[in-house]
């Protein structure tokens, strides 16, 4: 008899809890706006993510999950500006090649282990371990710690590389060659730590809902491959308190035009824009459809090596075909989604990085068509003798557009005959990567912002370089810009360079585009890599 | 009969052996490998993980492996390019979802294809029988990519009486536009096989004789039309049926149901040896299965077969 009255109050004290927590969470604790009720963000994914597991994971989508559910040493703020992580901060010595990180001493696991400075050794090995077999293993190579190469090739144990743990809450790494940025680095999810003793316990199932354990501010609760993956708020998080976004749902939508009804429809928070579109939703819902300038840059590249065509072998044509390009015609009538003509290699948005005023970028394009017909009939080539050649690029209708623009464009003011191929991707990359073509498509995003993501590209050792330019001043301003403090001036002079030898030809650089529900706040817009973190996020009261 | 089926199955083994023969060499004959992507692994390393999955043998000793892995074991292998699941788990995944969808869609192509003939050839030159096919001429061209788009902006946008995408364990809610969707095309080509083949039965002297002996139009129908005019259907509802429940990529495509379709298609484009082997195998044996269980039908229906 004593039940009913005893459930009932307790119902009230609850009801009153519940209240007032919402009343509590109900204003942003910094800007004072009304939160929404129900704080679920809902995004898509264009395909299934590869992995979660920070040292597996290799797309865009399925980083951006794991910059949830994991948090490194460094992290980003709204501007791309390095703040602290599980790492509260680092030094390092003059010759930039020992940093020595200090950890945060609240950090946890979700299962509420402390998130120790071994935890990072154990997934550093883990990322340059053959054993792992990890498609970002490259990463680790980058971050030039000390005998990673040996370590990856199997002819060193992990234990030798340059990472350690001098106590739980001090990590030392040591760097093979000076890197001023390194810090910048450990951003990338695949620095992220591992918990060990979960990776020996489930193996490859570690990373399954219910075996997961992570550091983030998320944990992974639900993932249903190729339809939806869900995660939640990470009550270890040792900064749970700041978090607003409660739960996080990612849905797969293969399709574009799918993908944006749905977000109509509401079912989504965020949600892509059709290619070709931008323009008319930006008129149709200019606060939701956005554009940002990205870290990726969009070329053709020579095939200079000695099985590619004589022709080319002549940087008079290299240069006419670049200046014949109307790029203006690309990215205004092709692309129109706020894409940037590009004249250098590296995109305009990297940080401390000035477009160098290349001289062919300064001109008009009747300026450029001009000088281009006076490079190619110097070079020999004329209506008795026309330049003729093939451009591959991988299948895709956006490429398809730009290679028929081209070829028009070379035929209309050089009179060049050009063939143009398409292949399918990892055919094209073999094609490409063996140096199998003439003229190919070529595109690159940073790994990290700095400017030699991009230009290392055109040294001659870079495993990238397929159009295999190789030019000694360019390698040896590379090889200096690593010790310098600022090394702008050798980033300019190398584009410079580059304008002149033309071993590729710049078309564009990439905008992203999106849209996004106005209610949705604490977005990223000016961080140029777009890491996003939820955690940041937050919903406001319609 | 059961030697028959024995017969049968004494084929389908060599048949499967071929299938997987040469879609093994065939997909090692592509270009690039599951690992090549636009960062290329150093050689050193690339050789480390190609050995680390046995990538580094000969050809012959792979499919071997393989083969004996799916014998002793039922073993079908990891996933290349998803490294915490096995090929086993993106099959048991992905083909109750397809079967699904499929099997329904199936139902529904039956169930509104062969009324729909049947009443064309009945109501021959009427209005039913234009209406009819008509709809089944619409059904047939408007291909599944145009119309799983427009069912969405009708029921999920206008209406908001479908949820756009997913599959949500199935539900009926998930469920009713993948089906409508996949089933149109087939359930045309079940409605003009089925008026036609009623049409020929419908002008043959027994039934005239059945009609002259003063039968009632129902009994004639049922007992000496229906039958022998499904025979054309049944002979393309074997194949019609495999290509349902082995997966539609655009159907998979369009509502997010995580069915196998589109596992199969990427697989192909990540090189993902092991979960194309897998779906080739479970694919070859159902056609094999579903040609052998239409003949039988065929027997049990037409008395002039015998096996």
């Amino acid at each position: 008899m004593n039940y009913l009255p005893k459930s009932l109050a307790t119902g009230f004290l609850l009801a009153i809890f519940a209240s007032s927590s919402v009343m509590a969470a109900a204003t942003h604790p910094v800007t004072g706006e009304t939160l929404a009720d129900d704080q679920t963000f809902t995004y898509s994914l264009l395909d299934e993510f590869t992995s979660v597991d920070p040292q597996i994971v290799e797309d865009v989508s399925g980083s951006d999950i794991v910059r949830d559910l994991f948090e490194g040493l460094m992290n980003q703020d709204a501007d791309g500006n390095l703040v602290p992580g599980v790492a509260t901060g680092y030094t390092t010595n003059d010759a930039k090649d020992v940093y020595t990180f200090t950890l945060r001493d609240n950090a946890m696991w979700s299962d509420g282990n402390p998130v120790t400075a071994h935890d990072f050794v154990y997934a550093w090995r883990r990322l340059a371990d053959p054993a792992t077999a990890s498609p970002y293993s490259w990463f680790a190579e980058i971050m030039a710690l000390e005998n990673v190469g040996a370590v990856m090739s199997g002819e060193a144990s992990p234990e030798t590389l340059g990472v350690t743990a001098l106590d739980n809450h001090t990590l030392e790494v040591r760097l093979s060659s000076s890197l001023p940025y390194f810090a910048a680095m450990t951003t990338h999810s695949s620095t992220f730590p591992t918990p060990e003793w979960r990776v020996r316990t489930f193996g490859n199932d570690w990373t399954k809902p219910g075996n997961i354990v992570s550091n983030g501010a998320y944990v992974l609760t639900e993932h249903i491959p190729n339809e939806r993956s869900v995660r939640e708020r990470n009550s270890m998080y040792w900064n749970d308190d700041a978090t607003i976004i409660e739960k996080v749902v990612a849905l797969v939508i293969n399709d574009e035009n799918v993908d944006f009804t749905r977000y109509l429809a509401n079912e989504l928070d965020k949600g892509t824009v059709p290619s070709g579109q931008f323009i008319r939703l930006k008129q149709d819902y200019p606060d939701e459809a956005t554009s940002f300038p990205r870290l990726c840059n969009y070329y053709m590249t020579f095939n200079l090596s000695d099985s590619g065509p004589e022709a080319f072998k002549d940087v008079r044509v290299r240069q006419a075909l670049a200046y014949a390009l109307d790029r203006s015609v690309i990215t205004e009538k092709i692309l129109q989604a706020g894409q940037i003509n590009a004249f250098t290699f590296t995109p305009g948005a990297t940080a401390g990085f000035e477009v160098p005023p290349v001289a062919f970028g300064q001109m008009s394009q009747s300026e450029r068509e001009a000088k281009a017909k006076e490079l190619l009939a110097d070079a020999g080539y004329g209506p008795g003798n026309p330049l003729s050649f093939e451009y591959i690029y991988n299948t895709s209708e956006g490429h398809k557009k730009i290679a028929i623009a081209a070829q028009q464009m070379w035929k209309e003011v050089l009179g060049a005959e050009v063939t143009l191929a398409n292949q399918e991707w990892k055919t094209f990359l073999k094609t490409r990567g063996s140096q199998d073509f003439e003229l190919a498509r070529g595109a690159w995003c940073g790994d990290y912002n700095e400017a030699s993501t991009f230009l290392d590209l055109m040294t001659t050792p870079s495993g990238y370089n397929d159009g295999k330019f190789s030019n000694a001043e360019v390698d040896s301003l590379m090889l200096e810009a690593r010790t310098m403090d600022d090394a702008s001036a050798n980033y300019t002079r190398v584009e410079e360079i580059l304008a002149n030898e033309m071993p590729t030809i710049p078309v564009y650089h990439y905008a992203g585009v999106f849209m996004l529900k106005t209610n949705v706040k604490g977005w990223p817009y000016n961080n140029v890599e777009q890491n996003w973190y939820s955690r940041n996020l937050y919903k406001v009261a319609k | 009969m059961i030697n028959y089926i024995i017969k049968r199955i004494g084929v389908a083994i060599p048949t499967l052996l071929i299938l997987i023969a040469v879609t093994f060499y065939l997909m090692h004959a592509a270009p690039g490998g599951p690992f090549t992507s636009e960062r290329p692994l150093p050689p050193q390393v690339l050789a480390n993980i190609e050995a680390k999955y046995g990538l580094d043998q000969p050809i012959w000793r792979q499919m071997i492996n393989y083969l004996w892995g799916i014998l002793t074991e039922f073993d079908f292998g990891p996933s290349y390019k998803y490294h915490d699941r096995t090929v086993n788990e993106i099959i048991s995944h992905g083909f109750p979802i397809t079967l699904k969808y499929g099997f329904w869609s199936f139902i529904v192509a039956i169930g509104v294809g062969i009324p729909l003939g049947a009443i064309a050839a009945i109501r021959k030159n009427t209005w039913i029988d234009y209406l009819a096919v008509g709809v089944s001429i619409g059904a047939q061209v408007l291909p599944n990519f145009v119309m799983a788009p427009l069912l969405i902006i009708v029921f999920t946008l206008w209406l908001d009486w479908l949820p756009g995408g997913g599959w949500n364990g199935g539900e009926w809610q998930y469920l009713v536009m993948p089906v409508i969707a996949l089933s149109t095309s087939y359930m045309a080509s079940i409605a003009r096989i089925t008026r036609s083949s009623m049409l020929e039965v419908l002008n043959t002297n027994y039934i005239r004789t059945a009609k002259s002996k003063g039968l009632p139009t129902k009994v004639i129908f049922f007992r000496h039309v229906l039958k022998p005019s499904l025979l054309p259907v049944i002979s393309y509802l074997g194949p019609a049926f495999v290509g349902l429940i082995t997966g539609s990529v655009l159907i998979d495509i369009y509502f997010s149901t995580g069915g196998m379709g589109y596992f199969f298609v990427n697989a192909a484009f990540n090189r993902d040896y092991s979960v194309m082997m897998g779906i080739t195998i479970v694919v070859g044996a159902l056609t094999i299965l579903f040609s052998l269980i239409a003949d039988l039908l065929y027997a049990w229906i037409d008395p002039k077969i015998r096996y």
